[in-house]
């Protein structure tokens, strides 16, 4: 025999106001296995806490059911509550009867009493038949992996090694350091990259707690938060490393220049990407067509972003600003030279970014014309960059010896693969999706996988440190607990009814469940187990069950409300 | 006195569960004929429940879970849509009345679907009257 509390909520006149808390509290009195009703006005108060803890031990209470609100809102507390006084959380349950009932049934007090109470006898029915249960605690590998050896990936690598932490630094290619490498000079101040990345690479590669893996790439991924399991395929054979979290740090690419042959992308040796005219700017400002000294730049900003009907519709945040830089040092270096930026528009928010931009304007004299571009074309070897201007709404031609896009920023190749290997979403671009776009946007939505830099979006280098440490204070907090506290209410198999036909193994969406090598029937990895439900459904023998979920207890539950 | 039909709903906690709590929070109105079980995904849904209740009384049953696609655990939506065919398939050779099983895609922020639902229900239901699938034994 059970010996159930259930404590009525008047939530001020929430409820009180249309269900006749009273009449409630008497019909449960009379209900078996009820050994204690009582109604207050604020159970969630402390004082209402109080009356919880108190009825538990003065009635040896082992459940307890609050009917209030809706369990979204409480239940963690009362749970806490019941706690404290020895009834174990799982064995306290809420019975909604605000969100549910009071509040949408506001002009029919009679039949809202009634239905209180049948929600209150289903939950009760619950209550009798729930398991005590406790937490799983699952341990955590304190170890990292981190994909991308990019500005990002070096970050995150270095944030988790100084802290004391093992990190593995996976780089598909042959150096670190990913496209910043490749950048001339940096704004605001054009001083170049090659000092702070040579130091942050030598920093990583010195750390007696970093593995650097390059020329590798990540093939397989198993196992859940703080016990994964990675294969790597690396020049010297596949290694496997366990890992309680992953950082994806994999960077960006260009939009091709081949699809944007309405610049001539693809079509005009002269026609370059932006990062193409970094190398220049670092090794020569010779055109790729016949080596001539380049003395005329036109810029194209947006080339492909921007465009939802032809290309992509988001803006790629850092074109702006490196254009700006590009325009700038190439004055810098060829000060009788011309350089012209056609935008749509410029945004410069970042600290000292617009004065920045001004700057090459006025000190540079770079010419800004508002415009689209409509096309550039060769001919004669002289480029033609052809648009209108949009402040005075004429067309504009000018004639250069080489045109720069900026192309759009999009997904670094191969990223929908890996995140099918890690098992986390990607968004409509292809990029890594982010937990949720403002309150978690250095977590992917698997537990465990975390996201950094331009992986996620396009970023400049501030940012994408500030999101790389964000990520490496994520894996760090993630480290500090000793163990992984999961719910409990996880599947389990009856070893007597399962037959071994594997139907559950098929229909669990987390691959939680195996057969047992020699037993011959499902066995559950909790860890994994999401407690779905999935496998109890198909389960032809119903041994397959997540427990305080039972075929049992929603039967229980059916007969008293479907009466 | 007017016929009024019990519906028994098997809501998800994720999606259809939160809309109806969101329909209480907005104050939006509907008919207090329904009765409600919280399952944590459509997916677990046993399509015993659903006979039981039938057995037990219900007049329909509303089985009401997250948009394709949104499911809280990937694809257990998929699964009750295609049990829930099944089901009425079975109703159907059974000569039983297979309009009597809803099954509807209802978000964490559509309370006012949850409540149109609900008085819809309520309304073509009270059309056809009493379900026969009541054991009278029970
Ligand atoms: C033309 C141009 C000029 C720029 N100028 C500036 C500037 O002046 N100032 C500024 O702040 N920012 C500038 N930026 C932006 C800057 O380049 C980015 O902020 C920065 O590169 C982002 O770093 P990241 O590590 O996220 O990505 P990346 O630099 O792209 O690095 C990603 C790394 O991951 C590796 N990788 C990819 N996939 C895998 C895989 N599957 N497995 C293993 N490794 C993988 C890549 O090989 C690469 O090494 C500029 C960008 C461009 C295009
Ligand atoms: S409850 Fe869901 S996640 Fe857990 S073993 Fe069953 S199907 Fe897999
Ligand atoms: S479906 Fe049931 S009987 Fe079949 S293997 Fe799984 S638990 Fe065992
Ligand atoms: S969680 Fe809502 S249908 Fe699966």
């Amino acid at each position: 025999m059970a010996r159930i509390g259930v404590f009525v909520c008047h939530c001020g006149f929430n409820i009180a106001g249309v269900v006749d808390v009273k009449r409630v509290v008497e019909e449960i009195k009379k209900l078996p296995d009820v050994a204690f009703a009582a109604d207050y006005k604020y159970m969630c108060s402390e004082p209402g806490q109080n009356l919880i803890r108190q009825a538990i031990k003065e009635h040896k209470l082992d459940g307890v059911v609050v009917a209030a609100c809706s369990p979204s809102m409480h239940e963690v507390t009362f749970r806490k509550a019941a706690a404290s006084a020895g009834v174990n959380p799982y064995r306290t349950e809420i019975a909604n009867i605000r969100e549910q009932v009071s509040w949408p049934h506001q002009n029919y007090p009679e039949e809202a009493t009634l239905k209180a109470i049948e929600v209150i006898r289903t939950i009760i029915e619950k209550v009798r038949y729930d398991e005590s249960l406790i937490p799983l605690g699952i341990p955590v590998i304190k170890k990292a992996l981190v994909i991308g050896g990019g500005i990002a990936g070096l970050t995150v690598a270095l944030d988790i090694a100084n802290a004391g932490y093992p990190v593995i630094l996976v780089e598909k290619g042959e150096e670190l350091g990913g496209k910043v490498r490749r950048l001339s000079g940096l704004y605001i101040n054009f001083n170049a990259p090659d000092g702070f990345l040579e130091e942050k690479i030598k920093a990583v590669m010195e750390h007696p707690n970093v593995t650097v893996l390059t020329r590798s790439e990540v093939k397989e991924v198993g196992g859940y938060v703080g016990n994964f399991i990675v294969k790597v395929e690396t020049p010297s054979g596949e290694k496997s490393f366990d890992v309680g979290a992953i950082v994806v740090a994999t960077g960006f690419d260009l939009y091709p220049l081949q699809a944007l042959g309405e610049y001539g992308g693809g079509r005009y040796p002269d026609v370059i990407t932006a990062l193409e005219f970094e190398r220049m700017l670092k090794d020569g400002l010779k055109r790729p067509s016949d080596g001539k000294e380049v003395k005329s730049v036109a810029f194209v900003q947006c080339a492909g972003s921007r465009d939802p009907q032809r290309h992509r519709p988001y803006c790629s945040k850092i074109c702006c600003m490196y254009i700006a830089k590009q325009a700038s040092l190439f004055k810098q270096k060829v000060p009788d030279g011309q350089a012209l930026v056609f935008y749509i528009d410029i945004r410069s928010q970042g600290k000292k970014y617009e004065e920045f931009v001004q700057r090459a304007i006025m000190d540079y004299g770079v010419l800004y014309i508002r415009g689209k571009v409509a096309r550039v074309y060769e001919e004669g070897g002289r480029v033609f960059v052809r648009g209108v201007d949009t402040l005075s709404g004429r067309p504009v031609e000018a004639e250069v010896d080489l045109a720069v896009l900026a192309n759009a920023v999009v997904a670094s190749p191969g990223t929908e693969e890996l995140a099918k290997r890690l098992r986390v979403a990607t968004d409509a671009f292809g990029f890594f999706q982010e937990a949720h776009p403002k309150l978690r946007p250095v977590e992917s939505l698997t537990a465990g996988v975390f996201i950094a830099g331009a992986a996620q979006f396009p970023k400049d280098i501030p940012e994408t440190i500030a999101q790389a440490s964000g990520a490496a204070a994520k894996v760090l907090g993630l480290f500090a607990q000793r163990e992984l506290i999961q719910e409990p209410t996880v599947a389990y198999v009856v070893e007597e009814l399962c037959s071994g036909c594997g139907l559950c193994i098929e229909a669990c969406p987390y691959e939680a469940r195996a057969l047992h090598p020699w037993k011959g029937i499902a066995t559950v990895n909790v860890a994994l187990c999401q407690g779905c439900g999935a496998c109890a459904v198909v389960c032809p023998n119903k041994a397959s069950r997540v427990r305080n979920f039972t075929p049992l207890q929603y039967l229980a539950m059916v007969e008293e409300i479907a009466r | 006195m007017e016929f009024e039909p019990r519906i028994v709903g098997f809501l998800c906690n994720w999606c259809a569960y939160s809309g109806a709590d969101l329909a209480g929070t907005s104050r939006i109105q509907y008919p207090p004929n329904i009765r409600v079980i919280r399952l944590m995904c459509t997916g677990a849904l046993d399509p015993i429940y659903v006979l039981r209740a039938f057995l037990e009384g219900a007049d329909g049953i509303l089985i009401a879970g997250c948009h394709p696609g949104d499911c809280h655990y990937l694809n257990g939506n998929y699964k009750a849509r295609r049990r829930v065919a099944i089901l009425k398939e079975i109703l159907k050779e059974l000569g039983l009345e297979e309009d009597r099983v809803w099954l509807r895609w209802i978000s964490a922020s559509e309370g006012q679907r949850f409540a149109d639902t609900v008085k819809e229900m309520v309304e073509y239901l009270k059309a056809k009257g009493p379900s026969p699938m009541k054991n009278p034994i029970l």
